[in-house]
């Protein structure tokens, strides 16, 4: 009932067409996280409150305007009476301003204090922000249960899940406004965030701290799944990459093993222990590839691993010649880690 | 040599023969030997506010093309680094090339005249001051027409800005930019202050001082307060980028967040110190078109005061996602809101003028109208942005750069676009046209809200600021196509400010002393003034001194007409104390101010560059400080 109401009004406020194009997967209005669902709540308040403020502000700035307009002369000093009445109408404005003021600053200390907090045993992912990707270490208790990852966060669903931020190089920021508010990822210091997804989906985050050339395309994917599904992700990305099926993947493993790539990507199960870039263990099970930059599809990967400087002008990721076949067979094995 | 001449004063003299004995002492030399020596505040002011202006311009220009890459998704009109220089020049341009620089320059032509005086305090360090922001701004031009201005953003985080990953000379140049504004901004405040507080005419008590002058001695010593802040900041990246010191390097035993304190502890105040003059002006302009003294004198005077102390509570709002402790947090949750409170007491104040005065609807006037609309959302949304739970959904997105678009632009430039069409007359003596000025009015105020509104739901939808690109499935073209759009009608109307500005200095209608009827001391005294501003120094015994005493203004004489001399008076009551010499010519400034020019843009590369620099900086200093054996000043 509440959030019908609540809806109704923004509604109002907006014209719904614009509002239409801005709810998606990754926008405050549409909020499917605990705290990015109080924040909305918080929001709405603001902006009706908000709204009347200015309303009664225009109003009276309409109303002053029109009923001196047709005096002539100037006046030749000001009525002590009227002043004095005037002065009574100002100091009741004020007062109503610093009263909005207080329930804005009480409503916002509340907000803060309701957004969920991680307790010890909850799920906790080490996020690095790094030029232009986000590296992703699931802790657990054990080392042999924890798993190295990239740009695509699974979370299971009504569990808080603690995020340990830092920055690897520059300052991010991490912001999934489905789910959450932001935070930083600051070289020398620890923050934490705790995202606690509602319902499952899939829901967009960004890096929101400007970090240098190719800011625009840091983009990361939090995948919020029911229990079952979550464990069963989380069993198989502990896995091992899996070996080759075919001649052809074999001939891209060879490849990649052999080329460059070894030396700054990992994929556990091999030689190729890098940790320049990101884990490319499961790369073929992730939904995107360069940081939220291209669907993953064979096709993708080949013409990332061409021509990474064109696609995303300054990234790390060097150009590394390769022959048709070298790339057609480097892409299947990619594809095929899953 | 005033020696050899015999002393005379003003009161020796009839009208005539006494305007002719100040315009032959107070007169600039033509040629150009008067264009580098100048020192009248007027001149000094009006190469200020013409080159701020074209800063403006190429600013502007810098956001159409923004515009141009943002307005389809992964456009390719600039690349990433050419995108990010831009974004980086458009702010720190604004900022620190425009905004401040025309508002302290409107504060240079107009204090002296509204307080009574001669010339402006330090007229030789005002020369300089020019000279230095000249040579600031022409040095982050030119980097960038090189393709090697700084691409940090306007705030320079370390350390995407420091040693390791700020390549080449780039941040540098920011840095270095950084300190020419300062230098030219500290060199005007303390003149103002100084001004102000000691050069008043004879009968300007503190309670009769024109609202915009308050503003502008307010704004001053926020700006004495502030500017160390950055001084420490952009000097120690230097240090760290140039001779390897460690400030900002967490591996080192510094820290990140050091920078981010320093900067917003002089980069929030620097908001004030764009508004506040704003404010001033609204002041002055509601005065004369509501055709009353602005309700709640006293209530506005210490509105202006509470903010600019408050101005220097608050910085912490912009690292709300940085990690502070929650208590940290929550203090400056309610600093921020509390700003909102003289910024209340000052809107209704002004309501509370129009509502009992007479408004004529006059091109000034609607600039001040469009101020009340806009800048009232853009405080209420500053309210917002100051809960911490809402700025971790909106902050570093384009909801954040609609505010501080409605407060800067709504807030500061419309109040400023009705000062200049306020003051155009006076400084130019010829008059604005009306039609174009309603024409850019309408273009403006309606371009400015469709180009700025839209990008609060941008934010809102998860649009980041400062990203050149964003892709085609994420749901923001349709907007960002519509900004862009819009932003022709605002860049339409700012077209036709020009034009009329530029077209009315030749063909405008001459202007009479004081054509609006106003009621403050600049419109005593011929417009354009002349050299010496006024000819008889007038006496206030009120507020508003042309409406209390019209055409017969009372005047203090006795001063020298022989050599440059101006009434020193009291803080308090400005009573008159002493006479007091005002310096006269001297190309001195200019050759100090290429002495720094050389020496900082030399430290940008070697530190060197700042001992062997100081060399001549210390011989221009000599010589424009060499003692002339005259006296200085006579009680």
């Amino acid at each position: 009932m509440r959030t019908r109401a609540t809806r109704g009004v923004l509604l109002a406020l907006l014209p719904s067409s614009v509002l239409a194009g801005c709810t998606g997967w990754q926008s405050a209005f549409d909020a499917q996280g605990a705290s990015a669902i109080s924040i909305k709540q918080l929001m709405v308040l603001m902006v009706v409150i908000c709204s009347v403020v200015w309303a009664l502000v225009i109003a009276v700035l309409i109303r002053a305007l029109w009923r001196g307009r047709e005096q002539v002369e100037r006046s030749i000093g000001p009525d002590p009476v009227i002043e004095r009445r005037t002065a009574r109408v100002v100091v009741a404005a004020v007062t109503a301003t610093v009263i909005v003021l207080a329930v804005f600053t009480v409503v916002s200390f509340f907000t803060t204090r309701a957004l969920t907090l991680a307790g010890h045993d909850d799920l906790t992912i080490k996020v690095r922000g790094q030029q232009w990707w986000w590296g992703l270490e699931y802790l657990g208790p054990t080392p042999d249960e924890r798993f190295e990852t990239a740009n695509e966060i699974h979370i299971p669903v009504g569990r808080n899940v603690r995020l340990q931020l830092e920055g690897i190089d520059v300052i991010h920021s991490l912001w999934v406004p489905g789910l959450a508010g932001k935070q930083d990822l600051i070289p020398g210091r620890r923050n934490e965030l705790t995202l606690r997804a509602e319902r499952p989906g899939a829901y967009r985050g960004q890096c929101s701290e400007f970090c240098g050339l190719q800011h625009a395309h840091m983009a990361l994917l939090v995948i919020a799944e029911q229990q079952e599904t979550f464990d069963q992700w989380m069993r198989s990305q502990r896995e091992r990459a899996t070996d080759p099926s075919d001649a052809e993947i074999a001939a891209g493993q060879q490849v990649f093993l052999s080329r460059p790539c070894a030396a700054c990507h990992a994929i556990r199960g091999t030689s190729a222990t890098g940790t320049n870039g990101p884990d490319l263990t499961h790369v073929g099970g992730r939904r995107y590839i360069a940081a939220g930059l291209l669907e993953t599809t064979r096709g993708s990967l080949a013409a990332w691993i061409s021509d990474p400087q064109t696609l995303k002008p300054g990234n790390n990721m060097p150009m590394v010649a390769l022959s048709a076949d070298e790339l057609r067979s480097v892409s299947a094995y990619l594809a095929s880690l899953k | 040599m005033s020696e050899v001449k015999p002393d005379t004063r003003d009161s020796e003299l009839a009208p005539p023969a006494l305007a002719a004995a100040l315009a032959e002492t107070w007169r600039t030399p033509v040629g150009l030997w008067g264009v580098l020596a100048a020192v009248d505040h007027k001149i000094i002011a009006r190469r200020y506010i013409v080159t701020a202006f074209a800063f403006l311009a190429l600013g502007g220009v810098l956001a159409l093309l923004m515009r141009l890459q943002l307005a389809q998704p992964e456009a390719r009109v600039l690349s990433p680094d050419r995108y990010n220089q831009i974004f980086t020049m458009h702010g720190t341009n604004m900022m620190f090339l425009f905004a401040v620089p025309v508002m302290e320059a409107m504060g240079v032509y107009l204090v002296p005249l509204m307080v009574g005086t001669r010339n402006i305090a330090f007229p030789r360090l005002n020369a300089f001051s020019y000279w230095i922001f000249l040579a600031g701004g022409a040095l982050l031009w030119i980097a960038f027409v090189l393709d090697m201005a700084p691409d940090v953003g306007w705030f320079a985080y370390v350390p995407l800005s420091g040693p390791q990953y700020g390549a080449g000379k780039r941040a540098d140049i920011w840095a270095q930019m950084i300190t020419f504004t300062e230098i030219a901004a500290l060199a005007v405040a303390v003149e103002i202050v100084v001004t102000v507080l000691k050069q008043r005419a004879p009968g300007m008590s503190l309670d009769r001082i024109p609202l915009f002058v308050w503003s502008m001695l307010v704004t001053s010593f926020v700006v004495i307060m502030a500017m160390p802040a950055i001084v420490f900041a952009s000097t120690s990246l230097i240090l760290d980028r140039l001779v390897g010191t460690h400030f900002f390097n967490p591996a080192e035993g510094g820290d990140v967040l050091l920078w981010q304190h320093l900067f917003w502890f002089f980069g929030h105040p620097e908001v004030y110190i764009i508004f506040l003059p704003a404010v001033g002006m609204v002041s002055a302009i509601i005065e004369t078109f509501a055709r009353r003294p602005v309700f709640g004198y006293l209530a506005m005077v210490m509105a202006l005061i509470a903010t600019s102390i408050l101005a220097f509570g608050l910085w912490v709002h912009h690292m709300f996602v940085t990690g502070l402790p929650r208590l940290g947090q929550s203090f400056f949750t309610a600093s921020s809101m509390s700003i909102a409170i003289p910024a209340g007491v000052q809107v209704f104040c002004w309501l509370a003028t129009l509502w009992d005065g007479a408004p004529v609807f006059r091109t000034p006037l609607l600039f001040v109208i469009g101020f009340i609309v806009t800048f009232v959302i853009g405080g209420l949304t500053g309210v917002m942005v100051a809960s911490v739970p809402f700025d971790t959904q909106v902050h570093d997105t384009y909801f954040v750069v609609a505010h501080f678009h409605y407060v800067l632009i709504g807030g500061a430039v419309f109040p400023l676009l009705g000062g200049i069409y306020y003051w155009f007359p006076k400084i130019t003596g010829r008059m604005m046209s009306e039609t174009l000025g309603k024409c850019s009015f309408w273009l403006i105020f309606v371009g400015f809200n469709l180009t700025f509104f839209p990008m609060h739901i941008l934010g809102l939808a998860g649009m980041p600021r400062r990203i050149y690109t964003y892709q085609p499935d994420m749901p923001w073209y349709g907007l960002n196509m519509f900004v862009s759009i819009s932003s022709l009608v605002l860049v339409a109307g700012f077209l036709v400010f020009f034009i009329d500005a530029i077209r009315s200095t030749r063909v405008g209608v001459s202007a009479a002393e004081n054509p609006w009827d106003a009621p403050t001391l600049e419109w005593a005294t011929a417009s354009p003034p002349p050299s010496y501003n006024f000819a008889e120094i007038p006496v206030v015994n009120g507020l508003s001194p042309l409406w209390d005493q019209p055409g017969c203004l009372m005047v203090a004489s006795g001063l020298r007409t022989d050599r440059r001399e101006l009434i020193v008076s009291t803080v308090a009551a400005a009573k008159p104390q002493v006479r007091e010499a005002s310096p006269r010519d001297s190309i001195w400034p200019f050759w100090a101010a290429v002495a720094t020019t050389v020496m900082l843009i030399g430290s940008i590369f070697t530190p060197w560059a700042v001992v062997w620099g100081s060399v001549p900086v210390a011989i221009a200093l000599i010589g424009w400080f060499w003692p002339k054996a005259t006296p200085e000043d006579e009680s």
